[in-house]
């Protein structure tokens, strides 16, 4: 019983990480700007597509037509030979490889760059504007977003495959000193888990640790004040919704290879990711973090089958139904400050 | 006095009242003969008939439903006599011309159920009401089939039934409306069972991870008595929301379970989603009790194994039909899509094009779009030539009886469509079964309900 509550706690943690790590953005956006961005999700979306464009261009190919050959309607049979590792070699196939975190590469100054022109052009418009009117607008910048993607890339998921050398499973119990083949779990969902814990340290030590990020958190504190000492705290805050947008871009970009992603993987996280920052509290990163985790894990031991057996369906409601119990007990949530949305 | 001396004789009088009544009763009928045709729903009265296309273009089955719509596409095509004919060379006996139907040229509507069971009802009403379909096809859900066919005998309309697979469809939730070409869960599960028994044992324990829905119940009880019948036991069956993604929380438990065979219940993304999941957790690699870790996916097709690549080598499953079959209709058939899209058509393809055939040869045969009389010309029609064999559309429940295909994910493709080898053929006779044992109730054809 151990090793599978093990796996099982295993496997909130690495949910919980997926989770704090598409919060984080949310809740950073709210801290700093004040927005509710329900356009987030599609930010994530966007992110994961960068790694499909990205592959698409490694994978191109040169497309021949052997008439000697016949498909089975009679045409004549289509030669392909990949185009890029024509050019590169050995480095092309790596690269192809490893298609999926090379990605990371191109991601980050897009994702900027959307996220800059998103905050510039259009919501910047909405700072003074109730919440509901920015959630509408958010949201149907959304749906914009994924229609787009939707007429460019289909409707159906387009997999990405890991690289072949983390593919499959690791023997984490014989890593312990446990019997070997019974804990095990696969290396990718390892490296997601690390990669979360990488970023949300990197985004808290920025914040924590930098002049840039002092005056931020200063700004998220008492904005007038930060801005009659002369900081142009306006900017600071639009390379904040830039770096939320990075931060969102890139765990798309790494949830590929377990998730094949289509125009609608944005909306699925969305719901999601907005009861994290709302049992975290609104605004609060390590709220983000706590509530991630908190319903990864509650949502994994949720799914096992001792547990439905007792109250049947629990593992669709769980997360709704923490939601509802935290908010009762905690209305601000678990690292709610006071004042916030509660004008 | 006189007059009744004269006229009002009895004789008279009977010849007079016998005239009126032959003149105000019977003789109107001559001129209403066939008056029935007019009082039918949607009945075509212009140039075109309309075929009202519910596809699951969005969702988890949204790629079965674009492989529908290019197999409607082209049977459309071959109806109105353009291309090259297709299967209508092939089908016999058939009463279909390559003139349209009833000498009207077909047109169509599309609509896009999002594979989600409402949205295909809410999409059928507004087909059949606003844009006047005589006959509604299409879905990659039984949810949305059971949906749509209930909806189809509330408003008179014939409903051709494209990929389901649920034993409901044409059980407990028939419906006389309601037709089904696609083979069922039970028959996947009377042809699977001695096929992976044989290869990987009788001394199994399986672990199902089922789509929570009409069609993955039946399916996973259709699977455990075939499985249980030869020996397997079954350690777990865990239910799983349809287009769940993230299957990982229901794939932890298997690995300590006891279990050596995962039996994956999910078609479509959620197929492609669960199997790539679990062979990311290693399962393919691993051994449980002594053997081999085993996965079965009890209904494949084409697309799906595209999208899962590599993960499904192997792997055994069933199929309703697949294009590298050697008979003239499967020839005949991939060749025309082939053709028109560049690709071999999938099974969901394949169903979707021979329903709107037959439904159109029932007319011709009917003489007329009257859906009772349509129906009876598809109940129990014998008919050969469309990929399957001799298939019969069974009067009791509307099921066709057809052979059925077991298929294993090939180890070494030849090309990207080169994905499934047809290891058996089951016979038809040995996977048909007494209609009774799924209840349900056609309900009556006449009097045809008016939309």
């Amino acid at each position: 019983m151990f090793e599978v509550i093990f796996l099982q706690f295993l496997n909130g943690l690495d949910k919980g990480a997926a989770y704090a790590l598409i919060a984080l953005g949310l809740t950073l956006v709210f801290g700093t700007l004040g927005v509710v961005n329900f356009a987030h999700g599609a930010l994530f979306m966007l992110g994961a597509f960068c790694a499909v464009l990205f592959r698409q261009f490694l994978t191109l190919e040169t497309v021949t037509l052997d008439p000697e050959k016949l498909s089975p309607w009679g045409a004549p049979l289509e030669i392909r030979e990949p185009l890029v590792q024509a050019w590169f070699g050995d480095f092309g196939a790596v690269l192809v490889n490893y298609s999926v975190p090379a990605s990371i590469i191109i991601t980050i100054p897009i994702m900027l760059l959307v996220g800059i022109g998103l905050e510039r052009g259009i919501i910047k418009h909405f700072y003074k504007r109730p919440h509901a009117e920015q959630i509408l607008v958010t949201f149907g910048l959304a749906i914009v977003a994924q229609e787009l993607i939707k007429s460019f890339f289909g409707p159906n998921p387009i997999p990405q495959p890991m690289p072949s050398d983390l593919r499959g499973a690791a023997d984490i119990g014989a890593f312990l000193g446990m019997q070997a083949n019974v804990i095990t779990y696969p290396i990718w969902r390892l490296i997601y888990f690390l990669f979360s814990f990488v970023i949300i340290g990197g985004v808290f030590a920025f914040l924590q640790f930098t002049t840039f990020g002092m005056v931020v958190r200063a700004g998220m504190a008492d904005r007038e004040t930060v801005g009659l000492l002369g900081i142009n705290i306006d900017r600071r805050f639009t390379i904040m919704f830039g770096l939320a947008a990075v931060v969102a871009g890139i765990a798309g970009v790494m949830y590929t290879p377990l998730l094949p992603p289509n125009y609608h993987i944005g909306m699925d996280f969305l719901v999601l990711s907005f009861v994290v920052v709302v049992v975290g509290g609104m605004g609060s990163l390590p709220g983000a973090v706590a509530a991630g985790f908190l319903l990864g894990i509650l949502q994994s031991f949720a799914s096992m089958t001792q547990v439905k057996a007792l109250i049947p369906g629990i593992d669709q409601i769980i997360i709704y139904l923490v939601a509802v119990v935290i908010l009762l007990v905690l209305p601000r949530g678990l690292f709610g400050r006071r004042g916030v949305m509660e004008a | 006095m006189t007059l009744l001396k004269r006229g009002l004789s009895r004789r008279r009088m009977l010849q007079t009242g016998m005239a009126g009544i032959i003149g105000t009763g019977v003789a109107p009928l001559m001129f209403t003969k066939g008056a029935w045709a007019q009082e039918f729903c949607n009945n075509p009265t212009g140039d075109t008939v309309t075929f009202g296309l519910n596809l699951p273009l969005t969702g988890a089955y949204a790629e079965e439903g674009a492989d529908e719509q290019k197999a409607y596409e082209l049977a459309v095509k071959h109806l109105n006599g353009e291309g090259d004919g297709g299967l209508i060379n092939v089908l016999t006996p058939t009463a279909l011309k390559g003139n349209g139907i009833l000498g009207k040229k077909v047109a169509f509507v599309t609509s896009d159920s999002q594979t989600k069971a409402d949205v295909a009802r809410a999409g059928a009403t507004r087909m059949i009401e606003r844009d006047g379909a005589i006959m509604v096809t299409g879905g990659s859900s039984s949810a949305e089939a059971i949906a749509v066919q209930g909806l189809c005998q509330e408003m008179g309309v014939v409903f051709m039934a494209g990929l389901t697979h649920s034993n409901d469809t044409t059980g407990k939730d028939k419906r006389r409306y309601g037709f089904r070409h696609f083979f069922n869960a039970y028959q996947s599960g009377i042809g699977l069972a001695p096929v992976i028994t044989e290869a990987y044992g009788t001394d199994r324990k399986a672990y199902h991870l089922t789509a929570d829905y009409t069609w993955g119940w039946t399916q996973e009880e259709s699977m455990k008595n075939a499985t249980e019948a030869l020996g397997w036991e079954t350690v777990q069956a865990v239910r799983t929301p349809l287009g769940a993604g993230d299957f990982s929380q229901f794939l932890t438990p298997v690995l300590n379970s006891g279990a050596d065979v995962l039996i994956l219940n999910h078609y479509g993304n959620d197929m492609v989603n669960s199997l790539t999941q679990a062979v990311q957790f290693g399962m393919r690699d691993r051994q449980a009790n002594g053997k081999d870790f085993q996965i079965v996916v009890p209904l494949f097709s084409e697309l799906m194994a595209k999208g899962a690549g590599a993960n499904i080598k192997g792997i055994f499953g069933t199929s309703n039909w697949h294009w590298n079959l050697q008979d003239a209709g499967t020839i005949a058939f991939t060749k025309s899509f082939g053709a028109a899209y560049g690709a071999p058509p999938s099974q969901a393809a394949h169903t979707a094009y021979v329903q709107a055939l037959l439904y159109a040869d029932a007319c011709e045969r009917a003489g007329t779009f009257y859906p009772p009389e349509v129906i009876k010309a598809l109940e129990g029609f014998e008919f050969d030539g469309m990929g399957n064999g001799p298939t019969l559309y069974r009067a009791e429940d509307h099921q066709c009886i057809k052979n059925v295909l077991v298929v294993q994910g090939n180890d070494n493709p030849t090309s990207e469509y080169d994905v499934l080898n047809i290891v058996q053929e089951v016979p038809r006779d040995l996977v048909a079964y007494d209609p009774a044992i799924f209840g349900g109730d056609l309900g009556p054809a006449e009097p045809a309900p008016m939309c």
